[in-house]
């Protein structure tokens, strides 16, 4: 009998302590890269990265080729081992933001002869959410040909995803992302061998993502489309060259510092490490 | 003599009119064993393939080769005459199955052998491991008579009422299983990486995915026999792919051949006794993959080779007509043609050939089978002649083109030496609804009817 207005207190005194919590989760930056460092088999990619995203900004990452781009957005993700360093999504781990953090990967690093429609594959964005042993609802399958409407393909949505063109394959791969309404987006490569129509189309929605206060961080190879497209460039060459605004740190000189010159010192050491019982 | 033979075709109808009428109650045990395997086999197989797993299976069967022999060793030096239960022997089998997969597993993500050399690695070490004890096998007193060398070819006859049940019921376990991380299996076979992003322990469920493979492989190995288990699961997926473009079809599909093929190998095998199981069954899923690679809905060689067919003729006939009337046009001069007027003109077959360049050979069979389907015929003096019906064809086929044609030379800056070769292969994919936008665009430019050529006739000059 004591104890029952306790738990009532308990109860009255719990919604303002969470509220608090979300407050300060809200507030903290969507990602947040602290002294980063990846290796595959010995040889590091990624040198003690630090970064910290704006919130609601679009974002490119540049570098040339095997400058640890995909690595950095893997590492991110928990996909690739951290040899050392950490990530923190809106102020927590990954592993408690995951719902709040989208991924759309390279277009090339599935099989396409893959029997499912456009709709199922953009329904797989919703799977933790629908949860295990349950099978996709119709309130789903909504959701999914509304994310299929979002990037102009809801008349494919039944059409095997053989049949689609690289382009529309993006787009279907973004709306498995939108699917999942989240707060930050990954994207490797979203303009890669897509046709000018799938680019206008993607980044009007990239904007429309802005314009409702999300995160994107893209992988960018078009250095001339980097200003039009981007408010922040990440430059990137297995160690951060430089991070900020578009106007500011997309320079020549940064730009040099990022593909000109072999980083002499860095490919000797990477060299060393990878074979160190050889000399 | 005579009498004998009968005799002999007399016995084998009724052995085979026993066997199909299921009245051996051996041979339902058998059936109703064996079929569930094939079901489940074909369900998991289903996401090993997608997987890119197939040879995995294989590995995992030849893999359980050393434990079966372990097991029956170990068996008999701790109870004689143990070594011949089939749990013990399926346990031995399950455990180096298992040991096997691991094996690949780790070769595959610490060093940097590819997957392939390190699955035929570990499938040739354990092979010969199995062999050699099996050697050691032969020289002990039961070894001989254990039945061991069953697992090897398999001999579904041999199966009792027991082995049908564990059959059953782990059948059901996986086709259940199947179903309720259907989703969670096609995203994994889909995009792995996705699916890591996501949150799901994609190396736990790869994990399920081996262990239902090697469940089934075992539960094959006594059937089938492990040279051939593999078939069991990778055959019915392979042929369901032909049929559809959907996992859910394909896998119930392929549950369903897995299913049938077995069921008929077995009545084969009852049929004709001194035929393996293992080997009918499989070739009986062989068979049917073969039908489904050539009569398969969506990507069947025949469907896919007729539709071709069928365009390619469309083109040809209509090429063809094409050609009839405008080797007549000129005998019109100024006036209109009609479908009645493009009757009364004989077609010389010389000048008809001079008309295109035909490849070889397919300007007589054009002919014929336009005579065929009587859109040309031939006259009294061996000529040819259009009948209505071809003339009405042959004008649409040239307004067709003649439209299409204007259409390039008007609204593209297409030479107009060209433009014949231009509109060839367009025109004969426009639909009505095309050639009458087509129409209204060209409004300006048409005079009623059949519009002329803008650009000289090829061979019309031999006239």
């Amino acid at each position: 009998m004591n104890e029952s207005p306790v738990v009532d207190q308990e109860a009255m005194q719990e919604p303002p302590t969470r509220m608090v919590a979300i407050d300060a989760v809200e507030s903290a930056s969507p990602i947040l890269i602290e002294d980063v460092t990846v290796a595959y088999h010995r040889r590091p990619v990624l040198w003690n990265i630090d970064y910290q995203a704006p919130s609601g900004k679009l974002i490119a990452i540049v570098g040339p080729n095997g400058s640890g781009k995909t690595t950095l957005i893997k590492a991110a993700l928990d996909l690739v081992p951290r040899a050392a360093g950490q990530v923190l999504f809106f102020g927590e781990p990954y592993g408690q933001q995951r719902h709040r953090v989208g991924y759309v990967p390279q277009r090339t690093s599935v099989d396409w002869d893959f029997p499912v429609s456009a709709l199922d594959v953009v329904a797989m964005g919703m799977y933790r959410k629908i949860g295990w042993l349950r099978p996709v609802s119709r309130k789903y399958r909504e959701a999914a040909k509304q994310a299929l409407d979002r990037v102009g393909m809801v008349d494919f949505a039944n059409r095997q995803i053989n049949q689609l063109s690289g382009g529309q394959q993006q787009r279907v791969f973004l709306a498995r992302a939108l699917a999942q309404n989240a707060n930050l987006y990954f994207m490797d490569e979203p303009f890669a061998g897509v046709d000018a129509a799938t680019e206008r189309a993607i980044v009007d929605i990239l904007r429309q993502l802005r314009e409702s206060g999300k995160t994107v961080i893209a992988v960018h190879h078009d250095l001339q489309t980097v200003h039009e497209y981007f408010d922040e460039v990440v430059l990137l060459n297995m160690r951060l060259i430089a991070a900020g605004p578009t106007a500011d740190v997309f320079t020549p000189d940064n730009l040099r510092k990022t593909y000109g010159g072999k980083l002499a010192l860095l490919d000797q050491l990477g060299e060393k490490m990878a074979q160190p019982r050889s000399r | 003599m005579c009498d004998s033979s009968l005799l002999a075709v007399d016995s084998l109808w009724e052995l085979f009119a026993r066997a199909i009428s299921l009245r051996d109650y051996n041979t339902r045990v058998v059936l109703g064993g064996t079929t569930m395997l094939g079901i489940s086999g074909g369900l998991v197989g289903t996401f090993l393939v997608l997987r890119k797993r197939a040879l995995a299976a294989d590995v995992v069967s030849h893999a359980a080769l050393p434990g079966i022999a372990v097991a029956f060793l170990l068996a008999e030096r701790l109870a004689p005459g143990s070594g011949r239960s089939t749990s013990v022997l399926l346990f031995g089998a399950f455990a180096s199955g298992l040991l096997g997969m691991a094996m690949t597993l780790a070769i595959r993500r610490w060093t940097r052998i590819k997957e392939d050399a390190a699955l035929a690695i570990v499938l040739g070490l354990f092979f010969g491991l199995g062999m050699a004890l099996f050697t050691v096998v032969q020289r002990t007193k039961t070894g001989n008579a254990a039945g061991l060398s069953n697992f090897i070819f398999g001999k579904a006859a041999s199966m009792v009422a027991s082995d049908v049940w564990l059959i059953g019921v782990v059948s059901v376990v996986i086709a259940m299983l199947c179903c309720g991380v259907f989703k969670e299996f096609s995203l994994l076979c889909f995009d792995e990486e996705f699916a890591a992003a996501r949150g799901y322990r994609t190396m736990l469920l790869d994990w399920l995915l081996t262990l239902m493979a090697v469940t089934v492989t075992l539960i094959g190995l006594q059937s089938v026999g492990l040279l051939l288990v593999v078939a069991l699961l990778l055959i019915p997926p392979t042929a369901a792919r032909f049929w559809t473009n959907d996992l859910k079809v394909m896998s119930w599909l392929a549950a369903a051949i897995g299913g049938v093929s077995c069921a008929g190998g077995v009545v084969l095998s009852a049929a004709f006794p001194k035929l393996a199981a293992g080997a009918v069954i499989v070739l009986s899923g062989a068979g049917l993959f073969v039908v489904s690679l050539v009569f398969g809905k969506e990507r069947g060689l025949w469907p896919k080779w007729s539709l071709q067919h069928q365009f390619e003729q469309r083109i040809g006939r209509s090429d063809l007509l094409r050609a009839c009337y405008e080797l007549l046009e000129p005998i019109h001069g100024s006036r209109e043609t009609t479908q009645e007027s493009l009757t009364k003109y004989e077609i010389d077959d010389l000048e008809l050939l001079a008309m295109r360049q035909w490849p070889s050979g397919r300007f007589q069979k054009l002919v014929s089978s336009a005579v065929r389907e009587r859109l040309l015929e031939t006259n009294s003096t061996g000529g040819y002649q259009l009948t209505l019906r071809g003339a009405a064809e042959a004008r649409d086929a040239v307004r067709r083109h003649r439209l299409w044609e204007i259409y390039l030379l008007t609204q593209t800056d297409l030479d107009p030496r060209l433009v014949d070769r231009g509109a060839d292969g367009i025109e004969h994919v426009l639909d009505p609804q095309q050639l009458a936008d087509l129409e209204r665009q060209l409004d300006s430019h048409l005079p009623q009817g059949i519009p002329p050529s803008p650009h000289p006739i090829a061979g019309a000059a031999i006239n």
